[in-house]
């Protein structure tokens, strides 16, 4: 047995779950990659970009316990705003007459726009959340959902900046897989750093025991504030991703669908704890290729052909079954396992407290 | 003084048709803390239950092409059996979770049926003639005309909820269901049979979206597998504004939601009417934070500590 009191392997047992992680996508990643199948590989970048999104997600639903149905409002914020800097620089004015003028003349490299569009993002969840998270409980979930859906009408409505309806097409697709996979790489640090983080520490009292973690001092309205900004940040760079994958903007990509999907993969994979996000991920991903391939024939014209829609039938029926059987999610809510002999004292034990 | 008329008729019928819809969900959240996002999808299915099963454009009336009495019996039926079975089969096993388990359930519910219809009848619209007499208009002036249906919905909603109160009032079952509505785990002790109260609630929400459906789908003439889902976004922003759980509450709800989006478009400047559905949900986080436990409040929305 690999002795594990020692200062190296604390350390790397602090970070084992989070480098695994990262290893694990890296490669499946690197093998995609390399099968250079551009089938494959739009799937495994949209993959990655969901790891972004649900990890997003985690951070603020896993760690304040508060269902939020309005994130996918910010990945359409971000979207958008990356959409004002970089998409189509010779007929933006067509599709968005009503930008200002500095947005009409010029562009940006589209990772500074990602950021922007994330401050955008988070700025708009500062003042919602000022409102939103003085409200606990299924009462903060349904002010998620009026977030949501006073985005989406709005941006429905606001065609000089938007479209409106129709869409925007012409976004340079710059998001190639091992851009995703920083991304995502950077957001599953984040998530981390955050949760280790005395606030996240704060914010998981928080969820566990309100009454408690207010007797105990903790500031439960600004430590959700805060899980509420960094989340929506990292959900508009997301939308930002995600336009520039798709090469174009819908209003209704980023409305109930995407919602239902993004939190199935966060409930199935287990919702308080990173792995169970990324992991979540990982599954449903496989599954709902796999079965889109089956719908539309992949064993040739007289084999076996699943019916139009049915994925989405058969991910609706998984989420409920895991809600009944396992809520906790295929992780259990745990982080990945550390393999090792553990170090059993108590400073040991509080030093590793997740 | 026409349009203020015209205004007044078109936000009862509204206001009528989203109470009826913020009654089943209430009634729903007052025994199980659930909020129902499939009603809207039970509202669906009864539509679609009017025609036979097939992906063609063009539908093949089923129950479309009953006597009336008949057609309205099969309709409720159909929603109520498909009520009943979520209960039985989702949300019985899981009605010790708190609300957002359930209430992510329900959201997982409507995006399963919503795929199958999908999947069964395909994702395009099709058209159904239901009761075509029903939409003419009745002229009370030479400006102002009610269309018939309007006052049909009117009617039928002062109808159920007689019926309603009246069942809640007076019956044993009734007395049960409010008592549970009002402290679930006392009334349990004090011998109300759980499961009995919470299906029939199901039953209940299940007949009154099976009725929903029938005016729905007379108003529209267009089946769409999302045909119920704004619908239920209104009706529960109705509960949401009214109190949730109070059954009174959904009902004043129901009419706050339908004058408040009626008189928005009758005022509103030209260029803001499509804002509206962002103002009406804006009323929806303005009441949660200025009154959490909205207009007519009840214990059931508060957080248990």
């Amino acid at each position: 047995m690999i002795d594990a009191t020692t200062p190296l392997m604390q350390r790397i047992r602090h970070f084992w779950p989070v480098v695994n992680l990262c290893i694990g996508l890296l490669v499946i990643t690197a093998i995609v990659v390399a099968l250079d199948d551009r089938i494959l590989a739009r799937t495994l970048t949209e993959g990655l970009i969901r790891v972004v999104i649900v990890v997003a997600l985690y951070m603020f639903i896993g760690n304040s316990g508060i269902m939020s149905f309005g994130h996918i409002g910010f990945m359409m914020i971000g979207a958008y705003a990356t959409g004002w800097q970089t998409c189509c620089p010779y007929t933006r004015e067509m599709f968005m007459p009503g930008l200002p003028g500095y947005l009409l003349d010029n562009s940006h490299h589209f990772v500074l726009a990602i950021f922007l569009a994330g401050l955008l993002s988070a700025f708009v969840a500062l003042i919602a959340g000022i409102a939103l998270m003085r409200l606990s409980g299924i009462a903060a979930s349904i002010g998620t959902f009026a977030f949501l859906m006073i985005i989406y009408s709005v941006y429905l409505r606001w065609s000089t900046w938007t479209s409106g309806a129709s869409s925007v097409i012409g976004l340079p697709q710059t998001t190639t897989p091992w851009v995703a996979y920083c991304y995502a790489v950077v957001t599953i640090f984040a998530a981390f750093f955050y949760s280790r983080s005395k606030f996240g520490l704060a914010l998981r009292a928080s969820r566990d025991d309100e009454v408690a973690a207010k007797a105990a001092g903790v500031n439960v309205i600004g430590q959700r504030l805060l899980a509420f900004v960094i989340s929506a940040f990292f959900c508009g760079m997301a939308g930002g991703l995600f336009g520039h994958f798709l090469g174009m903007l819908t209003v209704d990509t980023f409305f109930l669908n995407l919602t239902l999907i993004t939190l199935a993969m966060l409930v199935i994979g287990g919702m308080q704890s990173l792995s169970g996000a990324v992991v979540g991920v990982v599954v449903l991903t496989v599954v709902i290729d796999l079965l889109k391939n089956l719908e539309s024939g992949m064993f040739g014209k007289d084999g076996f052909v699943l019916p139009t829609s049915s994925t989405w039938v058969v991910v609706g029926v998984v989420m409920m079954l895991i809600i009944i059987f396992r809520r906790s999610g295929i992780t259990r809510n745990a982080e990945l396992y550390w393999p090792f002999k553990s170090d059993i004292t108590a400073e040991g034990a509080l030093r590793r407290q997740s | 003084m026409e349009v203020v008329v015209q205004v007044i008729i078109s936000s009862l019928s509204l206001g009528s048709f989203y109470a009826l819809g913020a009654l089943g969900i209430g009634l729903l959240f007052g025994v199980l803390r659930l909020i129902n996002f499939a009603h809207g999808d039970f509202i669906t299915v009864g539509g679609f239950s009017l025609i036979v099963p097939a992906t063609a454009v063009v539908a093949v009336p089923l129950i479309l092409d009953f006597h009336p009495v008949a057609l309205i019996i099969c309709v409720v039926g159909v929603v109520v059996v498909w009520a009943l079975a979520s209960y039985f089969l989702l949300f019985r096993h899981i009605q010790t979770a708190p609300p957002a388990v359930l209430m992510i359930a329900s959201v997982a519910l409507s995006f399963s049926i919503q795929n199958l219809i999908i999947m069964i009848y395909s994702g395009r619209p099709k058209a159904v003639g239901l009761w075509p007499e029903l939409t003419g208009v009745i002229p009370l002036s030479d400006k102002v005309q009610v269309p018939i249906l309007q006052l049909v919905i009117v009617a039928v909603t002062w109808i159920l909820l007689i019926l309603l109160t009246i069942f809640l009032r007076r019956t044993p079952i009734g007395v049960e269901m409010r008592a549970a509505a009002e402290d679930f785990r006392m009334a349990r002790m004090l011998g109300v049979n759980a499961t009995r109260v919470i299906a029939l609630a199901f039953v209940i929400s299940g007949a009154l979206a099976g009725i929903m459906a029938l005016m729905y789908h007379t108003q529209t003439g267009i089946l769409s597998f999302r045909g119920g889902v704004f619908l239920m976004l209104y009706a529960f922003i109705a509960t949401v504004i009214g109190g949730m759980g109070s059954l009174i509450g959904a009902v004043v709800g129901g009419y706050v939601v339908g004058i408040f989006s009626t008189v928005l478009i009758a005022i509103l400047p030209e260029g803001m009417r499509g804002f509206r559905d962002a103002f009406v949900f804006g009323l929806v986080v303005v009441i949660l934070l200025a009154r959490p436990q909205g207009l007519v409040p009840t214990r059931a929305f508060k957080e248990r500590v």
